[in-house]
């Protein structure tokens, strides 16, 4: 490798190279940078085309808006509560639903029903219509809880700690079963300390994916008090053209009145503050969940 | 012990994601209307079929959703090995490094945040206010004279859908194929570049065969979603004027249901699809176990 290194067509290769990832890079950042600054520009600026990744005319206007906004606080609080019990609801059942089926068919000759039970629910979806009405008639509507019961087991988590779990070695089951510790315990004070990136990795699927859900929030709220931040920043983003079914002509006028780019930029922008901050722990964890969860053996 | 842990998971799947495959299916030859419920409506036979196959807008929408799906699926592969490939090529690990930071920041977004930016940025201007950043782009550059209205003209729509879907994931997807090349067993090149085979025909004959394996296995698993082109997409960036040409299976399940209120068609189609993509997916597990070795559970 070392002689064709130094060949003329390599290190134009390399040169080539550098400036292709280099621009596939941009278009991934410049979007958003372009979005922050808006947000950080007066409305003139941005109408006369003056903003790039650059701030023109530099205002906080828009966040000032934005934290006089009750619609906005609310749906942030909505979400926060979401978060707050959906997730460690979620890393429960998974941990409850894991242990079990990573042992043998041989010492929980029930394995194969329950992994019958959840493959299914992997094969088939309930359908929106259906899940709506099972939802609706468990009294869930208008409830935190209609953001969160609905999907509490994730399989795909379960799928990937169950197979975590399983690379421990059963030596460690053995022993703490002949110092006299139940199933409970071994699960508690052997395997869960050992499986902390696990743990770490299934904590930041669920905390993803309830901050980033909006279409539970839309459909399961009558009123919109009820919705998290991204199902408000939804009807926010969204333009209304398509009449959903809480819509009326008032809500369409405030909605008209919110809409200037700097203050969608700037909400967008407030609600993207806590995955920039979980961001450095999701590179780290979210490859190894990939590699564990879809690529072995 | 393990059945009582097992109780509350399995408890919650029962009711949020197995009763609403029997609750669909009963609806789906049901005249289904929410004052009578699940027994009292009346029993229809085959009429919500027969009604969906005489609907116009669900041809198109079943055309739409295979054009879109395998489009993303074909794209999305491409574009993720052959990046994952340049990014391999880099001798400088930091430049690597902040290359796939930044890349994969899109697909932690949510489609909202997404879809806000997009429509920002694929703006083709008005009276109000100017064109957004791509247009700007590309008209300075003298690609094309007139703005595009990417997202509101059914020439555009389905290549909107299927590169701002790529641009999303492709840095994430990157992630499984860069990990496959590094698990490429280096002894291979040497032995190559002592043969003296270059850069170009190493990477014919050993890194491409080296990935294969995971490639096919990628597009294998992908065949379940074929009929899935991506509802949080498409149901934040469409609008009346491209339902021609970007509705799918699902946006049209959303507005017969939650829009139009017609229940047991919406439930129809829905069923329809559950169980051709289930078939799919078994197929596709199938084939993965058979020629990969990979198992689910």
């Amino acid at each position: 490798m070392s002689f064709d290194r130094k060949s003329p067509g390599r290190k134009l290769f390399l040169v080539c190279n550098y400036v292709i990832i280099s621009l596939i890079t941009l278009s991934c950042v410049v979007p958003l940078l372009n979005l922050l600054a808006k947000s950080f520009s007066s409305s003139s600026a941005i109408i006369a085309n003056r903003v790039t990744i650059f701030p023109a005319d530099f205002t906080l206007e828009a966040y000032d808006y934005v934290l006089n906004n009750t619609r906005f606080w609310n749906s942030l609080i909505v979400s926060v509560k979401r978060v707050v019990i959906g997730v460690p609801l979620e890393v429960l059942m998974t941990i409850l639903v894991a242990y079990p089926l990573s042992k043998s068919e041989s010492a929980f000759p029930a394995r194969k029903y329950y992994v019958g039970l959840f493959l299914t629910t992997m094969l088939i979806g309930g359908g929106l219509m259906p899940t709506y009405f099972i939802v609706a008639k468990t009294g869930l509507i208008d409830t935190i809880w209609s953001l969160i019961l609905p999907g509490v087991v994730p399989v795909y988590s379960c799928i990937i700690l169950m197979n975590f779990f399983r690379g421990i070695p059963g030596e460690l089951e053995e022993s703490a079963t002949l110092d006299g510790a139940n199933q409970f315990q071994i699960m508690t004070r052997v395997y869960l300390p050992l499986s902390k990136p696990s743990l770490a990795t299934v904590t930041l699927f669920s905390l993803v994916g309830h901050w980033n859900s909006w279409f539970d929030g839309l459909i399961y709220s009558n009123f919109d008090r009820n919705y998290p931040l991204q199902s408000y920043l939804q009807t926010l983003v969204v333009s209304t053209v398509e009449s959903l079914r809480t819509a009326d002509l008032k809500k369409i006028m405030d909605l008209a009145g919110v809409s200037n780019t700097n203050m969608k930029a700037a909400q967008i922008f407030i609600s993207l503050i806590p995955l920039m901050l979980v961001y450095p722990f999701l590179q780290k964890y979210f490859t190894t969940g990939l590699t564990l969860g879809s690529v072995k053996g | 012990m393990f059945h009582i842990m097992l109780f509350v998971p399995v408890v919650f799947t029962i009711i949020y994601k197995i009763l609403p495959i029997p609750a669909g299916v009963l609806m789906a030859f049901q005249d289904f209307q929410p004052g009578l419920g699940f027994w009292k409506s009346a029993f229809i036979g085959l009429d919500n079929f027969r009604k969906v196959f005489r609907l116009e807008e669900f041809s198109a929408a079943l055309r739409n959703t295979l054009i879109i799906a395998v489009g993303k699926i074909a794209g999305n592969l491409f574009v993720a090995v052959v990046f994952a490939l340049l990014l391999n090529e880099v001798p400088s690990r930091w430049f690597k490094r902040a290359s796939q930071t930044i890349t994969y920041l899109p697909y932690f977004l949510s489609w909202v945040v997404v879809a806000g930016i997009l429509i920002d940025v694929l703006s083709p201007g008005n009276a109000a206010s100017p064109a957004g950043l791509l247009n700007n782009f590309l008209m300075r550059l003298g690609i094309v004279r007139e703005p595009v209205y990417f997202l509101g003209s059914n020439r555009t729509f389905r290549a909107t859908m299927i590169l701002s879907d790529i641009w999303k994931s492709f840095g994430y997807n990157a992630i499984i194929y860069l990990a496959a090349l590094t698990g490429i067993d280096p002894t291979l090149y040497e032995a190559a570049a002592v043969d003296g085979a270059g850069r170009w025909k190493q990477t014919l004959h050993i890194t491409l065969p080296g990935i294969a394996p995971f490639v096919a296995l990628m597009t294998i698993l992908s065949i379940g979603s074929i009929l899935s082109a991506g509802f949080d997409q498409i149901i934040n960036l469409y609008n009346p004027i491209v339902y021609e040409t970007g509705d799918i299976i699902d946006t049209l399940v959303y507005r017969l249901g939650i829009g139009r209120q017609q229940y047991s068609l919406s439930a129809a189609i829905g069923l329809a699809k559950s169980l051709v993509s289930c078939v799919l997916v078994l197929l596709g597990y199938k084939i993965a176990d058979k020629y990969a070795g990979y198992r689910v559970w």
